[in-house]
């Protein structure tokens, strides 16, 4: 093993930056998925449960192509073949954007919201059924019992199960690189591809990976503690 | 009107791409040249999970055990690969195992050996969660009739603990199936290599292309995930309960 380290390259000049602007890409990919997920989510877990048959088909059919296929397909579906099915206003739009960060975001967030659809589903079974029959009863519509009464106790029960879902989308952003989003695992690549440090370059990177992890974990066990009292492990 | 026709026609009239590249993205060159689509993905993910199943056991008891020599590797184990992204460990190995072997080596065996490790983890906290689910009352009454610690986990709790976990493995499996489709970032020719391959020859269709791709991971990982829910309402049945259920 011949191989000479240099820690001090990958910090000085630019390449610390480079390190700063990856993470701060990879969070803001992360933080805008994670709104959209939800919001896709909550959608389909409301048509799922629903009992009209052709929305409850819609729902599962989605979740289960999404869930069962690999991320970077869907990445490169998007990014390279999805032309034929997208509106020109929608497309017109999407061309004035950051087009490899936009898509970026709209694989991530289509691909999580899935996950996240199947995690508020399992949350709201837990909720017991005569809680919607109750509202239904005191003259509540449905959305509306769903709005005010069962997903307000379902997403207490699923903020944990959440919020691993959060730290997936977080590593699973690092799959933008493929179509070029300068996130931090494409930085870390950049780097390495410019100092011949690959050692240090990935080193730091995982850090930065391992830090964000741990701060969830952490964040998820203190929320267990407080709000749900289970004593974590 | 028409211009929805005409939109609607032209959806269905690239599919003749993909059918003339059908056998390359089932198996590459081969039998011409190297092996390459659907059939490198398999088989990367069946060696992938059989090595880490190897792993995940070992790691997955050593972090059980009450000695933290054992308990705290197995640990730091875990939460490393599990806070890390798989790109990162296919990296790690793909720069590092010609370092650490002092040889060049194939891209394959590199994404290979990423896989084994990074779904070891994840086998070791089913391995975990199955022990542990196993009622306490068989370790003490195992232990009660004169069966050693080793003994005990051997003949009685990994039996049953194993067999419950079947379906996590089978899901673990179908993770790992996806996830063999990033080895083509070090340019291992599977699946998802093989469809850029004809699209980067062809220049055309690429909607067609990545969307018969991705049916095609979706009729191996959603048989294999039905197969899965099977089985675990099947084998709910013959749990060994605790007490008072």
């Amino acid at each position: 093993m011949n191989y000479k380290f240099n820690w001090a390259l990958i910090f000085s000049g630019e390449y610390g930056r480079w390190f700063i602007d990856g993470l701060s890409v990879t969070l803001q990919l992360s933080g805008l998925s994670i709104i959209l997920a939800l919001l896709l989510g909550t959608l389909l877990t409301t048509m799922r449960i629903s009992r009209v048959k052709p929305l409850v088909w819609l729902s599962v059919g989605y979740i289960e192509f999404f869930r069962n296929t690999p991320l970077v397909v869907q990445i490169f579906f998007w990014y390279f073949g999805s032309d034929p099915l997208l509106p020109e206003f929608f497309k017109e739009w999407l061309y004035r954007q950051n087009i490899e960060f936009a898509t970026g975001v709209i694989a991530l967030s289509t691909y999580t919201a899935a996950f996240i659809a199947e995690e508020l589903r399992s949350g709201i079974l837990s909720i017991p059924k005569t809680q919607l029959e109750a509202s239904r009863a005191t003259g509540l519509t449905f959305l509306q019992a769903m709005g005010y009464v069962i997903l307000p106790q379902a997403f207490r029960i699923i903020i944990p199960p959440l919020i691993s879902q959060f730290l997936n989308l977080i590593k699973n952003s690092s799959l933008a690189m493929t179509i070029g989003v300068m996130e931090l695992t494409y930085m870390a690549r950049q780097v390495e591809a410019h100092t011949f440090h690959g050692f240090e370059a990935f080193t730091v990177s995982t850090l930065m990976y391992l830090s964000l992890s741990l701060l969830v974990s952490l964040a998820i066990n203190q929320y267990n503690k407080r709000c749900l009292h289970v004593r974590s492990r | 009107m028409d211009a929805f026709v005409t939109w609607f026609v032209g959806l269905f009239s690239n599919w003749g791409v993909v059918w003339k590249n059908f056998d390359y993205l089932l198996f590459g060159a081969y039998p011409q040249g190297p092996l390459g689509g659907l059939a490198m993905s398999i088989i990367m993910a069946v060696i992938g999970i059989f090595g880490a199943f190897w792993i995940g056991l070992a790691v997955g008891l050593m972090r059980l055990s009450k000695r933290p020599w054992l308990s705290w590797p197995a640990l730091v184990y875990i939460e490393i690969v599990r806070g890390t992204p798989l790109l990162m460990v296919i990296f790690w190995f793909y720069f590092f195992a010609p370092i650490l072997m002092g040889r060049s080596v194939p891209e394959t065996e590199s994404a290979i050996a990423a896989f084994i490790v990074f779904t070891g983890a994840y086998v070791a906290e089913i391995v975990r969660a199955g022990v542990l689910a196993i009622p306490k009352g068989q370790t003490e009454a195992a232990r009660g009739s004169g069966l050693s610690h080793t003994q005990t986990m051997i003949h009685v709790i990994l039996p049953q603990a194993l067999r419950n976990m079947i379906p996590s493995f089978v899901n673990q499996f179908v993770s790992l199936t996806k996830d063999t489709s990033l080895a083509m970032i070090i340019n291992v020719n599977e699946l998802t290599l093989s469809a850029r391959h004809i699209y980067t020859r062809t220049m055309k269709a690429p909607m067609e292309i990545f969307l018969a791709i991705a049916l095609l991971y979706f009729v191996i990982c959603w048989v294999l995930t039905a197969f899965s829910r099977k089985l675990e309402r099947s084998m709910s049945r013959y749990q060994a309960r605790t007490n008072g259920k």
